[in-house]
């Protein structure tokens, strides 16, 4: 009977082209928007990813990573005394604006990491040596900021700019993950950025932590506050933080669940309700098997495969289209796109639920079906 | 041949069906007795309304009635529970119908097949016996070919193939002539009284199509939701 429910889907070429391209677009809606979301998402917790760190400690009343409230310095030796804190660095992040030489001015987010072992550095370096930046002056770039202050031929190696009408150097030029805001980033050495910030009576934004090898960080971030009072989390916790500040505080949340809300409408709408023409125009043949002595438990199971059947092909076209414009225009990171398993198999469910919902509409209908419709 | 003395296929006794509720309530079996036998082939006839596809689809089982007992081969068949009744005629009864009502995406030898698959034959058994069906109804070489390319003749024949395809005991037929032109639909009860009619299978049949009355051994009259008379046909070398 499989094959007959296979065989009258397939037959009816254009319903079952009709429910394929819904279903396709459905998909891909869902699973572009909900990994543009994500990636979005991911985004906004870039300045916690990029300095790859465990321990993260600050004031408490923090709301997310960018929204720096500068703590006294000697929080650094206070969480240094936190038994299972293997080391603790000071790391400054504050606004600034960059003046070119050929007179454009930049909002920057200047990054100071501490001298001597420069933590929190971005991991993959394009050009030039990180270490460099214990030169006179020398400041370290991502391919971001290149883009934005104009270019790599208005922004390479040598390239001299100012910070608050103090000389800045690029060394080198850093690959990271692409920020939310998309403000420049620039990376310099602690002592330095304190000299290119006008003066402030508390200029240390975080202390950047490590627990020692065997201790839970969890555990280590809840001694530090406990001993500190300040706030203290790990890289993963500051990300959910930062996320849950985002998702709060800006309509993307409901931006993007609105659009995916949508895609899920329109799959089911169009699902279900070709789904049930297709049952109705052929009613007879239905009725037919019924005569002849098919049940109704049987012919509930041919219209949940037909529906399976067809759904996990749009889900295959859906996902596949989704992905394909995630590789074409997200290509290099300049777009929010992560697509993860998870969303996929989030998205699975919702197409399961999409083409149970079509397939149980058609099924109610038979179920209510008398076989002697095939004598009138 | 089929005599009254041997014992009935089918046994309708008392038989009562209404349709709606209330005022609106439509008595249309008002209260029939009646016999098929084995190996014979009964038509029965009567005005449009007067209650002929009801009582079809009561002696099927497909519709319940509401009083009186149809017992068929020897089984209740009005009191069995639907799901047993469903199984029962799968395995007992073929269909034949005047839309035909073959699955426009199968082959005529996948459409003929139907009823094995839905016995639980394996597809290509099935199907092998569809086709030595079809060769019985002149379509042999049609086998591979959709309903929508064959003529209705052709179709009908499709559908008597299926109808019989797994050795029904009882055969229905709703106006299976009721969709052909005169000279096809003498051709079809030709095939339905030349393939279909066994020592050990009765034939019903729902026409009122005069044309072939001919065709069966009893006519049964259907006035108003009662049967008026039932009439052997006297024919060659048996009258």
């Amino acid at each position: 009977m499989n094959y007959i429910a296979l065989k009258m889907l397939f037959g009816d070429r254009a319903k079952y082209l009709m429910l394929l391209c819904g279903l396709t677009f459905a998909m891909m809606l869902i699973v572009q928007q909900g990994s543009i979301f994500w990636g979005l998402m991911i985004w906004s917790q870039s300045s916690v990813s990029n300095l790859n760190v465990p321990i993260w400690v600050t004031d408490p009343g923090i709301a997310q990573v960018d929204e720096v409230k500068p703590i006294a310095d000697t929080a650094v030796d206070r969480v240094r005394s936190v038994p299972g804190v293997e080391w603790a660095v000071p790391l400054y992040k504050g606004l600034l604006r960059a003046r070119l030489s050929n007179g454009e001015y930049h909002q920057i987010t200047l990054t100071g990491l501490e001298s001597s072992t420069l933590i929190g550095r971005p991991a993959e370096v394009l050009e030039g040596r990180i270490e460099d930046l214990r030169q006179p002056d020398a400041v370290v770039v991502d391919q971001w900021t290149v883009e934005r202050m104009g270019g790599p031929e208005v922004i390479k190696i040598g390239t001299i700019f100012e910070l608050n009408d103090k000389l800045a150097r690029v060394v080198a030029i850093a690959k990271t993950q692409k920020s939310f805001t998309n403000i420049p980033v620039v990376y310099t050495t602690y002592e330095r950025a304190l000299r290119y910030v006008p003066r402030e009576r508390r200029t240390l934004s975080y202390v950047l932590a490590k627990a020692k090898d065997g201790l839970p960080a969890e555990e280590v971030t809840a001694r530090i506050q406990a001993e500190t009072g300040l706030g203290a989390f790990t890289s993963e916790q500051f990300g959910w933080k930062t996320v849950r500040w985002v998702l709060k505080n800006t309509g993307i949340g409901v931006n993007f669940g609105t659009t995916i809300l949508l895609g899920f409408i329109v799959g089911m709408a169009i699902a279900s309700q070709t789904f049930y023409l297709f049952t109705v125009e052929n009613l007879r043949q239905f009725g037919a098997l019924k005569a002849m002595g098919t049940s109704t438990a049987t012919l509930a199971r041919m219209i949940l495969l037909q529906a399976y059947t067809v759904g996990l092909a749009g889900y295959g076209l859906g996902v596949g289209l989704a992905s394909l414009f995630g590789y074409l225009a997200a290509r290099g990171g300049g777009l929010p796109f992560v697509e993860t398993w998870q969303l996929l198999v989030l998205v699975l469910a919702a197409l399961l639920a999409i083409c149970t919902f079509s397939a149980l509409i058609s099924i109610v209908k038979l179920a209510r079906l008398e076989p002697a419709i095939v004598f009138r | 041949m089929t005599t009254p003395t041997q014992p009935a296929a089918v046994r309708a006794r008392g038989v009562v069906k209404s349709f709606g509720h209330g005022d609106t309530q439509v008595m249309v079996l008002k209260g029939i007795d009646l016999d098929i036998y084995q190996g014979e082939m009964l038509l029965l006839v009567g005005e449009s309304g007067g209650g002929k596809t009801t009582l079809l689809s009561a002696l099927a089982g497909i519709l319940d009635i509401d009083e009186g007992h149809i017992d068929v081969l020897g089984i209740p068949l009005s009191e069995l529970p639907a799901r047993r009744r469903t199984q029962f005629r799968g395995e007992t009864m073929g269909f034949i119908y005047q839309q035909f009502n073959l699955l426009q995406a199968l082959t005529a030898a996948e459409n003929v097949a139907v009823p094995l698959l839905i016995q639980n034959l394996g597809r290509r058994e099935a199907v092998r016996r569809a086709r030595l069906m079809l060769e019985r109804v002149g379509l042999g070489d049609r086998t591979e070919f959709l309903p929508k390319n064959l003529s209705g003749g052709q179709q009908q024949r499709i559908a008597i193939a299926r109808a019989l395809v797994n050795e029904p005991r009882l055969l229905i037929c709703d106006e299976p002539t009721a969709a052909l032109d005169g000279p096809n639909g003498q051709k079809i009860m030709e095939l339905i009284r030349e393939v279909g009619r066994s020592p050990d299978r009765c034939v019903v049949v729902v026409t009122h199509d005069s044309r072939i009355f001919n065709f069966g051994d009893r006519i049964a009259h259907l006035t108003d939701g009662r049967i008026d008379s039932i009439d052997s046909i006297a024919r060659e070398g048996t009258a």
